[in-house]
């Protein structure tokens, strides 16, 4: 059996692989890739911790945020595709109008 | 697995909002372009109703849907503020949408699925329903901001907020997750359960709490996570603004409450330096950084970032007195905050948004009572008695004092000081600029009723504050 650890460090780097694509990645679509990561870091380690402590309610969670990333998903890609009809941009640091 | 009829009853205003909800996108279609309007009185009559269900059900307290849904006079409390605050966004919206031509109907089910989310926030005892709340209320908002979706403007503020809602979504459930694989639950009572038996030096706490710290502190645009703050308060159309800044502020700031003052209350002696280090930083650079602003609705954003970390005093103080101001403040910023929002709905004219500063240019003599509201709004944000903002912050500063904060307090009095200027600059733009034009500002009746009632309210709870003190009192969170 794999021990818990190795699905906690799986997850750290997905969590952290994710994080830096959203800080560091000026493409929209793979900001929004990045962000996924983020959300299925969450569902592995719930998943895992579900078979570890032999609780049903992680498993559950899991499904439920499936389901939330893709509602997410949807809303997002619709959101760069009215940006992109704009103007030819899916870059975000040419989405620059608004700035302090 | 239970499940018995008093589950349905407790539940009641959600489930009308959200058949409500669907029925105004099913009704859409079928109605002719220029009776858009009906779903709007449509979409005040599910709020009209789940107000009065709340009502009946105000001093309750029950859990409920096994122990997901918690129905409390807390929870009760910022729902009643919600409803107040969608019916004001609701009435600002009519005229607003018909001049921008984006009269959609589905603008009202969004904005009440959103309020669905939120009400599903504030009841939540479970992170999972606090989690599903918190996204139902933010995908709707990343649709909001960007319904005027002619205008690169609004866009590109919903692109920036859907970039980093999610982003903080992300964060918030690896904080989830870690709770879950250290306590075994997601239940808030039963994480302070077996928070009671654990090891609170223990890393991977550590880690959970300043996840969900990042997390919440995204949704009430705390620094230093209020980069989104401005630009889409900017881009946005107007009344959704408002919502925006009053609802999800005020939600967030009840989860944010209920989760650490419920399941991490054991530890609160360990977050609480966390949220000292963001309530200073988060009053300095709202204050501050508003001083520059040239366009009101930043100038907003930024009052609205100060007056988070005012509020976040009261949450890290954490005793009957913190929890009770911070209630007591965010109906208080709520009617203050839409109150000058609608203000900024009526600059509007010709093709011009008019949210630059300069356009309230002699407003007094456009429309004297447009400017005496702002007038009000703006004393009121600033803390200057006889009005309900200075009631807010006495007890914020009063709930610091009393846990031998002084420092933080006073602190919090100069840089309330400080923000007089922002305000009081408006003001004197208002009434002692010449306009540039010679024009009448009209405006419609239901936007004067939301100005009138605010104003209004705004001054009552300034002069006269007993009533609804005892009331905010009463429904305080219990602390276990």
């Amino acid at each position: 059996m794999i021990p818990l650890s190795s699905y906690l460090a799986v997850s750290s780097v997905l969590f952290v692989t994710g994080l830096i694509g959203v800080l560091i990645r000026r493409n929209f679509i793979i900001i929004l890739m990045s962000v996924e990561i983020m959300l299925n870091a969450a569902n592995l380690n719930l998943v895992a911790f579900s078979s570890y402590l032999d609780s049903m309610a992680g498993q559950i969670v899991a499904l439920f945020i499936i389901a939330i990333a893709a509602g997410e998903a949807a809303v997002g890609l619709a959101i760069i595709i009215v940006v992109f009809r704009g103007r030819i941009a899916t870059n975000v640091d040419q989405i620059n109008l608004l700035r302090w | 697995m239970t499940f018995s009829v008093t589950d349905i009853g407790a539940v009641l205003p959600e489930i009308l909002i959200a058949v409500y909800a669907c029925a105004i996108l099913l009704i859409e279609p079928f109605l002719p372009k220029d009776r858009r309007e009906i779903l709007a009185y449509f979409g005040l009559a599910a709020l009209g109703l789940a107000f009065i269900a709340t009502w009946q059900l105000l001093w309750a307290d029950l859990t409920v849907l096994n122990g997901m849904f918690v129905l409390d006079p807390f929870g009760n409390f910022f729902k009643l503020l919600l409803y107040v605050a969608a019916i004001m966004t609701i009435l600002l919206s009519m005229g607003y949408l018909r001049r921008e031509r984006i009269d959609l109907g589905e603008y009202y089910a969004f904005i009440l699925l959103a309020i669905c989310g939120m009400m599903i926030m504030v009841s939540g005892s479970d992170l999972v329903t606090v989690f599903l709340g918190l996204e139902l209320m933010s995908i709707t908002f990343y649709i909001l901001v960007g319904f005027k979706r002619f205008e690169e403007k609004s866009l590109e503020a919903s692109a920036k907020y859907f970039i980093l809602g999610s982003f903080s979504s992300g964060i918030l459930l690896f904080g989830i997750s870690l709770l879950y694989g250290l306590s075994g639950t997601t239940n808030l009572e039963a994480v302070a359960l077996h928070l009671r038996g654990a090891d609170p030096g223990n890393p991977a706490w550590v880690l959970a709490v300043i996840l969900l710290v990042a997390g919440f502190g995204f949704k009430i645009a705390a620094v230093p996570f209020h980069m989104w703050a401005p630009d889409v308060y900017e881009g946005a159309p107007t009344p959704v603004t408002a919502f925006l800044s009053v609802g999800s502020k005020a939600a967030s700031f009840a989860v944010f409450l209920r989760v650490f003052m419920e399941a991490l209350g054991g530890i609160h002696a360990d977050w609480r330096f966390l949220l000292i280090l963001l309530s200073v930083i988060t009053i300095v650079m709202g204050s501050v950084v508003a001083l520059v602003q040239t366009n009101i609705k930043r100038m907003l954003a930024y009052s609205g970032i100060a007056h988070s970390g005012y509020a976040l005093i009261g949450l890290l103080v954490g005793d009957r007195l913190g929890i009770f101001s911070l209630m007591l403040y965010m109906p208080i910023y709520a009617v203050m905050t839409l109150g000058a929002f609608g203000v900024v709905t009526l600059l509007r004219r010709g093709g011009v948004e008019g949210d630059a500063i300069d356009d309230f240019a002699g407003l007094a003599k456009k429309n004297r009572l447009a400017a005496l509201a702002m007038l009000i709004f703006m004393f009121s944000l600033a803390g200057i008695p006889p009005t309900a903002g200075f009631i807010a912050k006495f007890y914020i500063f009063m709930a610091a004092v009393n846990v031998h904060l002084t420092w933080l307090a006073v602190l919090g009095v100069i840089f309330t000081a400080v923000s007089a200027y922002f305000y009081l600059k408006v003001v004197m733009v208002m009434y002692m600029k010449e306009p540039d034009e010679e024009v009448h500002l009209a405006a419609p009746p239901a936007v004067v009723m939301v100005l009138a009632v605010a104003a209004v309210a705004v001054l009552l709870l300034g002069i006269y504050p007993g009533p609804f003190l005892d009331y905010a009192q009463n429904a305080a969170l219990k602390i276990r």
